[in-house]
């Protein structure tokens, strides 16, 4: 069974005049241990299709089944739940909280678990140094760079050891060479921890790291390949 | 949910690393709370003076008097009272620790070269008793004294320092409007009366004596009264009039040619005026609170507009609404208890300097205090939920791309 399914999934903005369709009517399913590229112009509605499998958003039609959950039915708190115990977020915009420790930001979604101070410090530090930034936690944003911050950002993702993890231009705001190595610790947590990852990218280069790649056109998915 | 401390902690670090916004934030409360704080106080200090003072005149004192000065109606010529009617009280009414007869006059007082003018009190051991007054030295008339009228006084300690100085008064033969009188006591200090005559400025000798050598009739012209509770104070004030009604043959349908007048009720008037002044002062203040709590609903929305990225973050983690809401609630409450914490501190330090000045007496109510503490927190809950609330329903899609 798949980790997730999406099923004629649509998305309209505004009303009348003003109706914009992001999304079309999407069918996507995606196996659990996958690591998959999404790719398409802008505005094809990656990041709309993001938000939706992420459960920071709601399908105007359409059902999203997340393992046995069906993911529409769910309210508000149901998907904070959700989100909280099986999916990690990754941004193109590191957000990261201000003056506030790496240590800090990567506990965050533990202390959101009622994890005991002394689990979730352990647990924190453990994910810290598997992004390769062991001794750098009592460091905050500002004395960060932008390859360290996103590092960060996919520590705190995968701290919780979620089965997705999302990823919406994690490489956008980062030079080549600080691309890759992002790329690297994603393909190495898909395959030494087994969390699936979904990512969007612009850059075929990134999107190369990927078993599968998606392409989006128009709110539709106009290519789906598995490269061997 | 996540644990409670748990949030109270993020709440408390948050608080902490804008340190000086958060004190600037809790200014309003603290000038809120320590001005409710200084002007009860103040308020307290100054009823308990008052009150102090009228019940310097004695526990339960009715005052008894010829004549209607004061309740209205034209001016009756009024019989004084005789030993007989105090005598009648002192059987007939139930109630009462001890009933004195008193008449007073002014007189010269006069030892060698020095000479003062003073007040002599006629009165029996019982004037002691009801006006609650011990002695600093010597003793007072014994019923031996009283009854034969003996030329013997007790003295005040204005009259003390007037006549005497630093020398022993005992013993010594005072003339007192003409005739010798030997000291035998002398009474403590009891200070200004409310109306502000000089207590201590009196010459007290027996009943008997003062009739024979200074007014020279029979009358009583004041009895005074101390009642044994409170509560007897009022059935004795009817008990008192109903007596001296019939004694004085005043039929059904004509006023009384006296009054009694109990001393305890003009004190709760004074007091209850006072009291009123002090909850009126108190409420005023308490506009500063409200003002003190706008001021945190003000920040606390800057706060969440500026943080907007922070909640949208908190809320893609999986953060609960209400994690959201308790966080900024407890943020606000922090930040009014934290000011209204510094505004007892400040609220007390004012008091104790005003007090000070002004020669009052600092009584300081743990339920003012308990109560400045509680209500401060409720304006941190008032005024900071819909700050808190407006973080919680925020679209984490939309708080993430805030800029
Ligand atoms: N809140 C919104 N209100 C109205 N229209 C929206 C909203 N969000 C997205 N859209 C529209 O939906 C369409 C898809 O947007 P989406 O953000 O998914 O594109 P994208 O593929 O992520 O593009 P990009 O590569 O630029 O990030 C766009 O036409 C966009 O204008
Ligand atoms: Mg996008």
């Amino acid at each position: 069974m798949a980790l997730i399914e999406l099923q004629g999934i649509r998305k309209v903005y505004g009303q009348g005049e003003a109706e914009v369709v992001a999304l079309a009517g999407i069918d996507l399913a995606i196996e659990a241990g996958d690591f998959v590229a999404v790719m398409g112009p802008s505005g094809s509605g990656k990041s709309t299709t993001m938000n939706i499998i992420g459960c920071l958003d709601t399908p105007t039609a359409g059902t999203y089944r997340f393992r046995d959950t069906e993911v529409t039915t769910l309210d508000r708190n149901g998907r904070a739940l959700l989100r909280r115990n099986h999916l990690g977020f990754v941004f193109q915009g590191f957000n990261l909280l201000k003056r506030t420790s790496a240590l800090e930001n990567v506990e965050l979604p533990l202390v959101y678990r009622g994890m005991k101070v002394s689990d979730r410090r352990a647990q924190a530090m453990d994910a810290l140094a598997r992004v390769g930034l062991a001794g750098r936690e009592n460091h905050t944003q500002a004395e960060l760079s932008g390859g360290q911050q996103q590092r960060v950002a996919i520590a705190r993702a995968i701290v919780t050891q979620p089965a997705l993890l999302l990823a919406d231009e994690p490489t956008g705001n980062l030079d080549s060479e600080r691309s890759r190595e992002i790329m690297e610790l994603l393909v190495d947590l898909n395959q030494a921890h087994g969390i699936t990852v979904v990512m969007v990218t612009h850059e075929p280069d990134m999107a190369d790291f990927a078993r599968r790649q998606v392409l989006f056109k128009d709110g539709r998915i106009v290519h789906d390949e598995v490269r061997s | 949910m996540m644990p409670f401390t748990t949030i109270l902690v993020m709440a408390f670090n948050e608080l902490r690393r804008n340190l000086m916004r958060s004190i600037l934030t809790t200014l309003g409360i603290v000038i809120g709370i320590a001005a409710v704080i200084a002007l009860v106080t103040l308020g307290q200090g100054a009823t308990a003076s008052i009150t102090d003072q009228i019940s310097s005149l004695g526990r339960n004192l009715i005052v008894v008097a010829p004549g209607n000065a004061g309740k209205g109606g034209p001016p009756q010529a009024a019989a004084p009272f005789k030993l007989a009617d105090v005598r009648a009280i002192e059987r007939e009414v139930t109630g009462l620790r001890a009933v004195a007869a008193v008449s007073t006059a002014a007189v010269p007082v006069v030892l060698g070269n020095n000479s003062w003018a003073s007040t002599a009190i006629g009165a029996d051991a019982n004037y002691f008793a009801v006006r609650e007054w011990p002695l600093a030295s010597g003793r007072a008339f014994d019923e031996g004294e009283i009854r034969s009228g003996r030329t013997v006084c007790v003295i005040g300690q204005r009259v003390v320092t007037e006549i005497f100085g630093a020398q022993d008064p005992i013993g010594a033969p005072l003339r007192v409007g003409g005739f010798p009188c030997n000291v035998i006591g002398t009474l403590a200090e009891k200070g200004r009366s409310i109306i502000g005559n000089d207590q201590d400025d009196v010459v007290v000798m027996p009943l008997k004596t003062f009739q024979r050598r200074i007014s020279g009739n029979q009358d009583v012209s004041l009895i005074m009264v101390s009642a044994s509770t409170a509560e007897t104070t009022a059935t004795a004030k009817e008990d008192i009039t109903a007596i001296l009604r019939e004694r004085r043959h005043i039929t059904a349908n004509k006023t009384d040619d006296f009054q009694v007048n109990d001393v305890s009720e003009i004190a709760n008037i004074v007091g209850g005026v006072t009291v009123i002044l002090t909850a009126f002062l108190g409420a005023i203040a308490a506009i500063s609170l409200v003002v003190g709590g706008i001021g945190i609903m003000n920040i606390m929305l800057v706060a969440v507009t500026e943080r907007t990225r922070e909640i949208g973050i908190r809320l893609a983690i999986g953060a609960l609404e209400r994690e959201v809401l308790a966080q900024f609630l407890i943020e606000a409450v922090l930040l009014a208890l934290f000011g209204g914490m510094i505004g007892v501190v400040l609220g007390l330090t004012l008091s104790a300097v005003g007090t000070t000045a002004l020669g009052l007496p600092l009584l300081i109510s743990p339920g003012v205090i308990v109560l400045a503490t509680l209500f401060s927190g409720l304006v941190g809950v008032g005024f900071g939920y819909f700050p808190a609330r407006r973080a919680a329903r925020m679209d984490p899609i939309d708080a993430l791309r805030h800029e």
